[in-house]
C-alpha cells in the first residue's frame, strides 16, 4: 500500500523535518517527549500491516472511501477545458478532514493515549476529531477560536453532539491560530496521556509529513481513477485551496514527482491582497516561526505575527504548511489567491452547474479555474475538499451575491 | 566578566530570579520596575521581550505581552531602555526572555551584538531547539559572552539534562510540572518533590533555579529546598495589575516573598 509509506525523493522532509529550508520542530522543551515520542514512531506504525489494515478499512467502511472523481461537464464546457471533481466532499463528516483524524487516532491508541485535543477553524477537523473520537470511546477536547464558534455555529452543535468538549479560545484575532495555541498549551500541561491531533499540515516535524502521509489517498485513488476515466493516470492540473495546507498536499502527494502535472495552490486573498485583509502567506509571508515550524509566515517587521482575514474560516493562518512554502519557493507549485467574492461566485457556479454547494473553502479553489489557462483537450482535476452545508448562514448573508 | 557566575558564588541558596515584560505596564516602565525590583533584592531579572503568541505562557504573561505590544514595545525600544542600565544597576544578572521569531527577525547576530553593548548577560529562548542552537548560534553567543538558558521538565530525559548541563554555563531552568507559566501546581503531593530531588541527586555542574507556578514566599522557600533559588514571574505581573506606583508594586512583592 504505497499511501502511507512512498515519499517523494525531492520533496519528502529530510530526517530533522526540513523541507528545503522549511519545517523542523521549534518547541519549547515542555513538548519535546510529546514530539520526540511521535517522530520516533509514526513511520514505524504507518508501515505496520495491523495499522494499515484498521486504516484501510474504516476509510473504506466509515469514511466510504474510494470518493467518486466526477466528470463536471458543465463546468467543462463553460472553461472550455476538461474539469474534473475529486469528490471529498463525500466522506463521513463532509470533507477530506477524516481521512487524517483516522489515521491518527490509530496511531495514538498504539501509542497508549488516551485523551485526544484538536485545533479547529472552520469546525470540520474539530467534527472529524470529535467523530472518530465517539468511534473509539476517547475523550475529545476541541478548541476553536470564539469568533469562528460564532461563525460556524453547526458544526459547534455536531462537535458537542459527538461528545467532544469545545473550548473557545479567547486570545488574539481568536481564530485558528489562536485555537492551534490554546491546543498546545492543553498538550504542554498533559504531556502524558493525550495526543494533538492538528488538523493540518503544519506544526512541529513531524506533523507535517504525517498529515501529508495520511491525505495522500487523495491522489493515490484520483491516479487510478484518471487512469479508467482519462487513459492516463496523469492530468494536466491539480488544484486545491490552501489554508495550512492538508487537502492541497493530499491532492499534491503522488504527483510531486510528475514535472508534467502542474500543482495549482489557490489562497485566500480576502478583500484583496494589497487590502490589508487578507490571508495571501505566500505572497505577503516571509520566512518565521509559528507553531513550531519555520515556514512562510504573516508577520510585522518585528516579527509579532499579524492577523489573516478571509471570508471563510478554514483559510484564515496566517502561515502555510512548510511543505506548500518549497513547493511555492521552488517553483514546483503555483499560487494563486482569490478573494472573498470570486469565491462566493464560484458557490453559485458550482452549485448551479453541477449541483454540488461546495464549502467557501473549497469554492476558492473553484474559482481559480478562470486563472489556469487549461485548454480544451487538458485535463483539471479540482479537489472538491468540503461541502458547503457549514457554510449556509454565510451563504444566506451574502444572498445578492449568489445570484 | 559574568554577573551570573558573581550571583551564584556570591549567594549560594535562596536566589530570587523575578520575571517581568517589557514594556508592561506603561512603554516606559521597564527601567524603573527593574531597578525596583533589584533594590528590593531580586537576585537575578529576566526581562520578557512580548511576542505576539506565546506557546509556553499562561493567560498573564501572554495578556501582559499584548498589552506591551499594544504600548509599543519591540526590541529596538527595549535596548534604546537598557541603554544606561548598567550606571544604576551594575551588578544584577540580567537575562531577555521570549521566542525566536522577533530575534530572527531582528538578526540573531545584531540582537546579541545589542543585548551585549547593554549590559544583558544571559538569553532564555525556550522555542530554540538544543540541536540548532549548537549548529546556528552558539558561536554568535559566546562570541557576545551571552550566556544561554535551557529549560528541563519533568519528561526530560537524563541523558538529555546531562546534554543541556554540559551545553550551559549559568544555571539550568527547572520547569516545575506541566503546564505553562502561572499554573497552578496540579501533581500529586510528592510527584514534584521527588522530581526535583531526582535532578538534584545527578549531581550537575550548574546550578537550578526552578520556575513556574511559583508566586509567594511559601511556594518560593519550598522551591528553595530543592535548588540554589525559583523563578517568580505571573505573580509579579498580577500584583502589576491596575497598580498606581508599578516600581512600588514591584518592590512590594519582593519583600512579600523574601521576608
Amino acid at each position: 500500500m504505497p499511501t502511507l509509506t512512498s515519499t517523494s525523493p525531492i520533496y519528502a522532509p529530510n530526517a530533522r523535518g526540513y523541507y528545503g529550508e522549511f519545517g523542523g520542530a521549534f518547541i519549547p522543551e515542555m513538548l519535546y517527549p510529546n514530539v520526540e515520542e511521535l517522530r520516533d514512531n509514526y513511520l514505524k506504525i504507518l508501515a505496520d500491516p495491523d495499522f494499515q489494515r484498521e486504516y484501510q478499512l474504516l476509510l473504506r467502511d466509515y469514511v466510504g472511501r474510494p470518493t467518486p472523481l466526477f466528470e463536471a461537464k458543465r463546468l467543462s464546457q463553460k472553461y472550455n477545458t476538461r474539469i474534473y471533481l475529486k469528490r471529498e466532499d463525500l466522506c463521513h463528516t463532509g470533507a477530506h478532514k477524516v481521512n487524517n483524524t483516522v489515521g491518527q487516532i490509530l496511531l495514538a491508541r498504539r501509542l497508549g493515549k488516551t485523551r485526544i485535543i484538536a485545533e479547529t477553524g472552520a469546525g470540520q477537523h474539530g467534527v472529524a476529531t470529535a467523530t472518530v473520537c465517539a468511534l473509539m470511546g476517547m475523550e475529545c477536547i476541541v478548541y476553536m477560536g470564539s469568533v469562528d464558534m460564532e461563525r460556524q455555529r453547526p458544526n459547534v452543535e455536531r462537535m458537542r453532539l459527538l461528545g467532544a468538549e469545545v473550548r473557545p479560545a479567547t486570545s488574539g484575532s481568536q481564530t485558528l491560530k489562536d485555537a492551534t495555541n490554546e491546543a498546545i498549551r492543553d498538550w504542554i500541561s498533559n504531556p502524558v496521556d493525550t495526543h494533538y491531533i492538528i488538523g493540518s499540515v503544519v506544526g512541529p516535524h513531524p506533523y507535517p509529513d504525517l498529515v501529508a502521509r495520511l491525505q495522500s489517498i487523495i491522489s493515490e485513488e484520483m491516479r487510478k481513477q484518471l487512469l479508467e476515466k482519462t487513459g492516463s493516470e496523469l492530468p494536466n492540473y491539480v488544484v486545491a485551496c490552501v489554508g495550512g495546507g492538508s487537502n492541497a498536499a493530499g491532492a499534491f502527494y503522488h504527483f510531486l514527482d510528475e514535472p508534467s502535472v502542474q500543482l495549482v495552490a489557490v489562497e485566500a486573498a480576502g478583500h484583496g491582497i494589497n487590502s490589508g485583509h487578507s490571508a495571501a502567506t505566500s505572497v505577503l509571508g516571509k520566512p518565521g516561526i509559528i507553531h513550531g515550524s519555520r515556514t512562510l509566515l504573516m508577520q510585522d517587521e518585528d516579527g509579532q505575527i499579524t492577523e489573516p482575514y478571509s471570508l471563510s474560516a478554514g483559510l484564515d493562518y496566517p502561515g502555510i504548511g512548510p511543505l506548500h512554502a518549497f513547493l511555492g519557493s521552488s517553483g514546483r507549485a503555483r499560487f494563486i489567491s482569490i478573494e472573498d467574492e470570486d469565491a462566493l461566485r464560484a458557490v453559485a457556479e458550482c452549485s448551479r452547474l453541477e449541483g454540488i454547494i461546495p464549502a467557501l473553502e473549497t469554492a476558492h479553489a473553484l474559482a481559480a479555474l478562470g486563472q489556469l489557462g487549461a485548454g480544451p483537450d487538458e485535463v483539471v482535476v479540482i479537489n472538491l475538499s468540503g461541502r458547503g452545508d457549514k457554510d449556509l448562514d454565510t451563504y444566506m448573508k451574502y444572498a445578492d451575491q449568489l445570484k | 566578566m559574568n554577573r551570573i557566575k558573581n550571583a551564584f558564588d556570591k549567594k549560594q541558596k535562596n536566589l530570587l530570579n523575578i520575571y517581568f515584560t517589557a514594556g508592561y505596564p506603561a512603554l516606559e516602565s521597564t527601567v524603573p520596575i527593574l531597578q525596583a525590583l533589584t533594590a528590593a533584592g531580586a537576585d537575578l531579572i529576566e526581562i520578557g521581550m512580548p511576542f505576539s503568541d506565546p506557546l509556553a505562557d499562561g493567560p498573564v504573561i501572554q495578556q501582559s505581552s499584548t498589552a506591551a505590544l499594544a504600548n509599543g514595545m519591540n526590541l529596538r525600544v527595549l535596548f534604546r531602555q537598557l541603554q544606561n542600565i548598567r550606571a544604576t544597576v551594575p551588578d544584577t544578572p540580567i537575562l531577555l526572555m521570549g521566542y525566536l521569531n522577533p530575534v530572527m527577525q531582528f538578526g540573531v547576530e545584531n540582537f546579541c551584538r545589542e543585548a551585549a553593548a547593554v549590559g544583558v548577560d544571559g538569553i532564555i529562548l525556550p522555542d530554540l531547539p538544543l540541536d540548532d542552537y549548537v549548529a546556528e548560534y552558539q558561536e554568535i553567543f559566546r562570541r557576545h559572552n551571552l550566556r544561554p538558558v535551557f529549560l528541563i521538565t519533568p519528561q526530560t530525559a537524563p541523558e538529555r539534562i546531562r546534554r543541556i548541563d554540559e551545553l550551559t554555563e549559568s544555571f539550568l531552568y527547572l520547569v516545575s510540572g506541566p503546564g505553562t507559566t502561572g499554573g497552578a501546581n496540579t501533581q500529586a503531593e510528592g510527584v514534584q518533590d521527588a522530581y526535583f530531588q531526582r535532578i538534584e541527586n545527578m549531581q550537575l555542574r550548574n546550578p537550578r533555579l526552578i520556575g513556574f507556578g511559583i508566586g509567594d514566599k511559601a511556594s518560593f522557600q519550598h522551591a528553595c529546598q530543592y535548588a540554589e533559588g525559583a523563578i517568580i514571574g505571573s505573580a509579579l505581573i498580577r500584583a502589576l495589575d491596575g497598580a498606581q506606583d508599578a516600581p512600588a508594586a514591584a518592590a512590594r512583592f519582593v519583600s512579600s516573598v523574601l521576608h
